[in-house]
């Protein structure tokens, strides 16, 4: 296991700095638009744009441009300067983590634990009107666009515009202080956010336990006298949620990067609302900022995710 | 009394296809410490009058009739309850293929003492020590450390002894092996078959031993009951099925496996044509458009299984007449 990781944290390292540099090329060299123009705001003089040139050092090679981003950010973790109030991008960034992190975790939990009781009940109730109803309700979940349903959820129930205001609405997690305070601003963002995805866990553990249903030692632990309760919790599950905890790590690891829709529609001060504002405001550090910890966020969960896939299936050895 | 009797069983299920006929009437006894061999082609309805013997063939599509007695129980009448009761504990079951049949994530160990627990009140040590005690018998070597392996460290072979382990664990009074030489290599069969005919005596389980492979069941069977399209269509005990078959497709099941007693250039006899649909089966005798001695009293009826004269205990389903299957069979001999 050790040299395993040795080896993952290697390539995740290297697979950092490709991304990088790929997000380097796309804002910088690319003729999207020119960086000092963005940075020095409306109607510039010349001389401003040549300042601004070489304060960010862009009258310099592309090649030497790359060493200097990669440098800073790989030996200083360094993410640059914000154009829009010059304040480091790391440090904002940082700041709001900890609102993703509440946002993110407590929503996995919902659609975790939502999903896998949708999943079970159907599998085992295949083909009857539960199964059919419930998987009816999950297709229209994934369909519905996170924003639409946030939107509508505010409308319903948040407790300034909602029709029965019973939740904290919009813009209450910035007001609110404390774990719990914090936590009861976000119920109705958790159950926004994890609709789509306890859909999709939903019919994937469905699919899964239903394929494993029909294994040989399923069939064992019923000759074995088991009740019908325990040979799907204890032997079905058991191998039916193992890939999904692959699918958890990257969602975690994605929506770590910003649930940007989620947290705009409840105006969360999270990364993905910061991500929103950076690309309304043309600010390129930022962007890029957010990119690369995105890219970072979801290396580090697959590494994660190797590792504990090891510790649940013993036939995995690295 | 027989220990299990199964009497006139059928099942059905009903498929998108059309309605199932997997088992069409059957039956069989079992007596205490005896064996029977089940003999049959793949689909021929041996593995499921077998697990619909532990209950494990209900289902919404599935149509169940006839009389299972286990031990003085009814087991078609009983509850799903009652059945769970029975499964494990008096009557348990081996299958095919050991390494798909045991839990991949977790330990033989707890798998073993998991199968001790659900039947008996012991704890979690006492349960161990029996599961050890067990591997022992069934010789896996250095139990007390083995028991801590997960089934992909194990060969074949010591699979199907963790299987045959975690099945005799309860003391059942009856076993059912279903093909459990099928997925091993010949020399590990052989072990196998020894292991399970040594627990036999030592322990007095009855044995339905299921197979395609008439030499499984020479080595162990005392009775053989011959399967085909979900009938039974010749059942004898051992002795008489080989020295004196009757039914056209045991001579077939005989001709067909390669023996050391006759000349090297003899050629083996394959039965031609394929087994038939359970869906639409052929009119009258399911095995006469096999069947090379067929003629026009084959057709209107499936033939019952009805004893042979002078033998009240061989019982075959075949129109032929006594006399010629006799002749039929001496020809067949005598050119081997």
């Amino acid at each position: 296991m050790g040299p395993f990781i040795i080896r993952r944290l290697l390539w995740t390292v290297l697979l950092l700095i490709l991304i990088s540099g790929i997000t380097f090329f796309i804002f910088y060299e690319l003729p999207t638009a020119d960086p000092a123009a963005l940075r020095a705001g409306r109607s510039p003089s010349p001389e401003t744009l040549a300042l601004i040139r070489e304060q960010l050092g862009l009258d310099k090679a592309w090649y030497s441009q790359l060493w200097t981003f990669l440098s800073d950010l790989f030996f200083h973790f360094d993410f640059g300067t914000s154009y829009v109030n010059d304040l480091p991008v790391r440090e904002q960034l940082f700041e709001r983590i900890p609102a993703t992190g509440f946002l993110v975790l407590g929503a996995a939990v919902v659609w975790v634990v939502v999903g896998v009781s949708i999943g079970i009940v159907s599998a085992v109730f295949r083909g009857t009107v539960w199964d059919r109803l419930l998987m009816g309700g999950a297709l229209l979940a994934i369909s519905a666009p996170v924003y639409w349903l946030g939107l509508v959820a505010l409308y319903l129930f948040s407790d300034d515009i909602g029709k029965f205001g019973i939740l904290p609405g919009s813009g209450s997690y910035q007001d609110a202080d404390g774990f719990f305070e914090k936590g009861h601003a976000l119920v109705m963002p958790w159950f926004v956010l994890s609709m789509a995805f306890a859909a999709i866990y939903a019919r994937l553990l469905r699919a899964n336990l239903l394929e494993t249903l029909s294994e040989d030692y399923i069939r064992t632990a019923r000759a074995k006298g088991l009740s019908e309760r325990r040979v799907v919790l204890r032997h079905a599950i058991r191998s039916a949620v193992t890939p999904i905890v692959t699918v958890l790590g990257l969602d975690i690891g994605i929506l770590f990067g910003g649930a940007i829709l989620t947290e705009t529609v409840f105006n969360i001060p999270g990364v993905g609302r910061y991500a929103f504002d950076a690309i309304e405001r043309g600010d390129l550090a930022t962007i890029q900022g957010t990119t690369v910890f995105l890219a970072l966020g979801v290396a580090v969960m697959s590494l994660i995710v190797d590792v504990i896939y090891a510790y649940l299936d013993p036939r995995v050895r690295y | 009394m027989a220990l299990l009797e199964v009497r006139n069983l059928s099942v059905q299920f009903e498929t998108d296809d059309g309605v199932v006929q997997a088992v069409d009437g059957i039956s069989y006894s079992v007596d205490q410490g005896q064996a029977l061999g089940i003999v049959g082609e793949s689909g021929s309805g041996k593995s499921v009058s077998s697990l619909t013997v532990m209950g494990l063939t209900r289902a919404r599509n599935a149509r169940i009739s006839g009389e299972i007695h286990f031990d003085g129980k009814d087991l078609l009448a009983a509850s799903a309850e009652d059945l769970r009761q029975i499964r494990g504990n008096e009557i348990a079951m081996i299958f095919q293929d050991p390494l798909s049949s045991l839990h991949p994530f977790y330990k033989i160990g707890k798998q073993l003492v998991e199968a001790v627990q659900v039947h008996q009140d012991m704890t979690k040590a006492q349960a161990r020590d029996r599961a050890i005690e067990m591997l022992g018998l069934v010789g896996i070597p250095d139990p007390r450390k083995r028991i801590d392996s997960y089934p992909h460290e194990f060969s074949g072979g010591m699979r199907q002894r963790v299987m045959i382990a975690m099945a005799l664990i309860n003391d059942p009074k009856l076993l059912i092996a279903d093909e459990p030489t099928t997925a091993l290599d010949v020399t590990v069969q052989a072990q196998i078959l020894d292991l399970i005919q040594r627990l036999q005596s030592e322990l007095g389980t009855a044995v339905v031993m299921i197979t395609h492979d008439l030499g499984v069941v020479a080595e162990v069977a005392d009775d053989i009951a011959v399967m085909y399209a979900g009938r039974i269509i010749e059942k004898a005990t051992k002795e008489t099925i080989f020295a004196k078959p009757q039914h056209p497709y045991t001579w077939g099941l005989l001709k067909s496996i390669p023996r050391l007693d006759t000349p090297r250039d003899q050629e083996l006899v394959p039965i031609a044509g394929r087994p038939p649909s359970l869906i639409v089966k052929p009119q009258g005798c399911s095995f006469h458009p096999r069947c090379p001695y067929r003629h026009d009293a084959c057709l209107p009826q499936d033939p019952p299984l009805e004893p042979v004269p002078q033998d009240p205990g061989h019982g075959v389903a075949c129109v032929l007449a006594h006399d010629r299957r006799e002749q039929i069979w001496a020809e067949l001999r005598s050119h081997a």
